[in-house]
């Protein structure tokens, strides 16, 4: 079948097979490599992405269903390949990351997170981060960098 | 130097991991490709009585269907464990056969029968579905106590018993004596859970052959790719090393369970040579729970003497250690000499006797996992320490630092000669950070919230660097452990460095351009760090055991050294003055005391134009060296663990843990700091939520995120991480280690503070809360019927 969609800010379209999951789509089918499989479970979150920005993991989605939206990789993040998204920068300054496989997961879901919080005008505190990394899984860092870089990070983006 | 030794420099590597533009092992596309997917047995122990691949034949796509006797009669050899251990009777150790691909037998419940080429990855699982494997059921054992016993089912035909090996180290005749007059003994049984290594990233590889060249190319998920190379050149006999180019692109960390060459790789480049396609495969989290190496699953029972003033005098300590189906590259050094060797922690110990049976079990094979037989060795010392203290009634702490090693070179009953150290003021610096004298008011403050609060002490010491490879040899050691580097300048004067280390998280690429930077005054935008590839460097025996710093830096000195050399040479011969008086300082080569000077690059021209060097000098400015360590080194500290446990429930919250550490010289703050936390979380994971399970029938229960308990961000609290360092002796940064530590020292700690909030010392790891619970009722019950 084919399908199509908005992959960070350009239109795509592919023909692939009907069980195509959109993780599958974007690394395999797009060559955006950048989303990461860690499991089969749907428990890591090393494939987050975001879709009509909302963070979503990939594996658990057909690519189908993401006919006609908007997806948005850790490739479409940054400004410009100059420019970082404050997010980035945070878990660069901030050591949050070590081997690097879930990191691309880790920033989209902070990205979501910091601007669902920021949204609805709730306070993003140590414990809320904490919280909401539940389907993040990291093995490298035991998350008290990524905790410090999201903190750090949400900082930033309220603060552009 | 702002960016030299010591300073926090943010890592270099980062930009491409935080912009997906890492590149590992899946996300590389060969032309050609194909995908396997493996047929695996569903069994823990059965004989093959028949392979029907008419099916998985006859389907459209699939290239080849590829089984264990074709690869045995193409003289792929059989997967081997690469360090001899000798039985206390001298016999050597039963290594059973262990072919890639099963041939007659499957030992354990994921062991890989048969491979399947497909063009598409889906296509290829569908394949192996598709392959009907008629087996007969044998019995089935999964523990070692069990494996032992009589008339237990036997995996291997030349290990009766399923006995691997029965080995001791120390004297027996004198810790029997000495624990016969000891004033107090302190006895325990003590069980170290068997734990998934779990790197994020899954094992992958990508096998090409090109029969023009008759080469094999392998992209693979390694943290010693040269290694693999030696071993699956010389051993299993896949290809000639000048025939084989093994690559480790970014890994997506490893802690141990990617040192290992599996049958998967094995397999994929054997399967690339028999269907002419490249052949790709990327495990799945249950693939890994069923194959990767496990870690631990040691069985003890320990017991330790004391004077009538507390000091030590005898430990003896036997262990069972399940190594699982197969012996993995170096699963039997792991519960010898990279175990019993460091069960004198930081004590001064007389007398140690320990003896370790290996066994065969129907289950996945175990070798060395983040740490590898020191979390084991002090998982035993701190917890029996811990419980001696509490048994005589004295501070646990002052029990310790009573029995420290203060002087040093120390010489244990047990190999080890610890270089350097200083245990008082590590747990010194750990007691004020943890706020230990206001513990009381903090106890009596939960228990008014309803809440048992506990302390719990752990005094680690380890072993890392290991070496020296003439030492290693003696003790069984299959290779030599040094290090290899190459140090180019160009004639821009920038810097590559060549490093046999591998990166996969340890942020090589930053902290080895730090000692460049300082050793020549440059920045580390000037350097770069070249790894993981057989063909661009010269050799390298890879990363784990902590070794990255103590050996693989050390080499890159001794290649700096002899760079150095040959540009103060040059400069001294371009500016007329003595090589004494040369200094290489701010970007300058210059004469010390005047205004001569060659820049930096200068001088990389000079060497490389060789218009203007000294006569008989060589032109090009590129050196190597190998390093070969003297000695082990030491990393030591103490750890404070502070949880409360819910009685109603046994829900245990950890709500501090400080790190004391000696790490010797530490090259980026930073980064140790990470490793630090990392290693803690994986220790507080083992001590509380990480358990590997099997059933009677050799079925993993434990084999997905479902269901093994991975630490997540609102298990774990923060750390506080802090430093009181001695130089080592044995290298010429004065580095000891610190990959593995966090993971060594934090167990003990956590299960003394939860045992010391219970009140019951009966408790094993993971301290999951119904096992909190539990232990809490055995004591109240028994407090209840007093």
């Amino acid at each position: 079948m084919k399908i199509a969609m908005t992959v960070n800010g350009k239109s795509v379209s592919r023909e692939v097979a009907e069980n195509t999951l959109l993780v599958e789509y974007i690394r395999d089918h797009l060559r955006l490599t950048g989303t990461h499989v860690g499991c089969d479970t749907s428990q890591c979150g090393a494939c987050v992405v975001h879709v009509d920005d909302q963070a979503m993991k990939s594996c658990t989605m057909l690519a189908a269903s993401a006919e006609g939206l908007a997806v948005t990789t850790v490739e479409g993040l940054a400004q410009s390949k100059d420019e970082l998204h404050p997010m980035q920068v945070a878990f660069k300054e901030n050591h949050g990351l070590q081997c690097g496989f879930c990191t691309p997961g880790m920033i989209m879901t902070a990205t979501d997170m910091v601007t669902r919080y920021h949204t609805q005008g709730k306070e993003l505190t140590e414990d809320a981060i904490r919280h909401e990394l539940e389907g993040n899984i990291c093995r490298c860092t035991g998350y008290h960098n990524i905790v410090k870089s999201i903190a750090d990070g949400a900082s930033k983006m309220t603060n552009v | 130097m702002s960016e030299g030794i010591g300073a926090r420099v943010l890592r270099k590597e980062d930009k491409r991991f935080i912009t997906g533009k890492g590149r590992y092992t899946d996300d590389i596309v060969e032309p050609n490709q194909a995908y396997a997917a493996f047929v695996r047995s569903p069994h823990a122990h059965a004989r093959i009585v028949s392979i029907d691949t008419s099916a998985a034949m006859a389907m459209a796509g699939v290239e080849t269907v590829l089984m264990g006797p074709e690869l045995v009669a193409d003289g792929i050899g059989n997967i081997i464990c690469g360090w001899g251990v000798t039985s206390k009777d001298g016999s050597p150790m039963n290594m059973g056969a262990w072919s890639a691909l099963a041939t007659e037998k499957v030992r354990y419940v994921g062991d890989a029968v048969a491979i399947i080429v497909a063009d598409t990855k889906s296509l290829a699982t569908l394949a192996a579905e598709a392959v009907v494997v008629t087996y007969e059921e044998l019995p089935v054992v999964v523990g070692s106590l069990q494996a032992l016993a009589e008339g237990s089912p036997q995996l291997h035909d030349n290990a009766p018993s399923n006995l691997i090996f029965d080995w001791e180290i120390g004297d027996l005749a004198p810790t029997d004596a000495a624990l016969e007059t000891a004033a107090h003994v302190t006895e325990m049984d003590i069980t170290n859970n068997r734990l998934a290594p779990n790197p994020m990233e899954p094992r992958s590889a990508i096998a090409t052959f090109n029969d023009a060249e008759d080469h094999y190319t392998l992209y693979t998920t390694s943290q010693n790719p040269h290694v693999a190379r030696l071993v699956l050149s010389a051993f299993y006999n896949v290809a000639p090393e000048h025939k084989l180019r093994v690559i480790a692109p970014d890994v997506g960390g490893g802690f141990g369970s990617k040192i290992y060459i599996y049958p998967e790789e094995i397999a994929c480049l054997w399967a690339a040579m028999k269907s002419g396609r490249s052949v790709k495969w990327t495990s799945d989290r249950t693939e890994a729970f069923l194959t990767d190496a496990h870690g631990r699953d040691h069985v003890t029972t320990a017991k330790i003497g004391f004077d009538k003033d507390g000091m030590i005098v005898g430990l003896k300590v036997n262990t069972k250690a399940n190594l699982g189906a197969y012996m993995s590259l170096f699963s039997s050094a792991v519960p010898t000499y990279l175990y019993a060797t460091l069960l004198s922690g930081q004590y001064n110990i007389a007398n140690i006797y320990c003896d370790v049976q290996a066994v065969y079990t129907n289950t996945v094979p175990v070798d060395a996992y983040r740490g590898a037989g020191r979390p084991e060795a002090c998982y035993v010392i701190e917890r029996i320490m811990e419980t001696a203290a509490r048994e005589m009634g004295v501070d646990p702490s002052e029990l310790r630092a009573k029995n420290f090693v203060t002087s040093f070179p120390h010489q244990t009953p047990v190999i080890m000669a610890y270089d350097s150290g200083d245990f008082a003021t590590n747990q010194k610096q750990a007691q004020k950070a943890a706020d230990v004298a206001g513990f009381g008011a903090r106890k009596a403050e939960a228990l008014g919230r309803g809440k048992l609060r506990g302390l719990g002490y752990s005094n680690y010491i380890e072993a890392c660097g290991i070496a020296p490879s003439a030492a290693v040899g003696s003790l069984g050691a299959g290779v030599g452990l040094w290090e290899s580097a190459e140090v180019r300048v160009n004639p821009v004067g920038t810097i590559e460095i060549l490093t046999g280390s591998h990166s996969h998280g340890q942020g090589h690429e930053t902290t080895f351009a730090q000692i460049v930077a300082e050793r020549f005054d440059l920045p580390t935008e000037n350097i770069k760090i070249v790894h993981g590839d057989t063909d661009k460097v010269q050799f390298g025996m890879g990363t784990y055991g902590s070794r990255s710093g103590a050996v693989g830096m050390s080499a890159i000195v001794k290649a700096m050294d002899k760079v150095e050399a040959k540009v103060k040479k040059i400069a001294a011969h371009v500016l007329e003055a003595g090589e004494d008086d040369i200094v290489i300082e701010g970007g300058a080569v210059k004469v010390a005391g005047t205004d001569k000077q060659m820049l930096w690059h200068e001088v990389g021209l000079a060497a490389y134009t060789a218009h203007n060097i000294p006569d008989g000098m060589e032109p090009g400015l590129k050196e190597t060296a190998f390093y070969d360590p003297t000695n082990f080194t030491f990393p030591a500290g103490c750890y404070i663990c502070e949880v409360e446990v819910d009685p109603d429930t046994g829900v245990t919250e950890v709500v501090q843990f400080v790190a004391s550490d000696d790490f010797g010289t530490i090259i980026n703050p930073m980064i140790v700091e990470g490793q630090v936390h990392g290693g803690i979380a994986q220790g507080i994971g083992q001590a509380m939520l990480e358990n590997v399970v099997y059933d009677d029938a050799g079925q993993q229960l434990s084999a997905s995120y479902m269901d093994y308990t991975m630490p997540r961000a609102d298990d774990l609290p923060n750390y506080s991480v802090h430093h009181a360092s001695t130089t080592c002796p044995g290298n010429p940064l004065g580095m000891k280690g610190c990959g593995e530590a966090g993971a060594i020292g934090s167990p003990p700690a956590v299960i003394n503070a939860i045992t010391d909030a219970i009140g019951n010392n009966n408790l094993s790891m993971p301290a999951t809360p119904a096992a909190v619970w539990t232990a809490l009722q055995a004591v109240s019950s028994k407090l209840a019927a007093e």
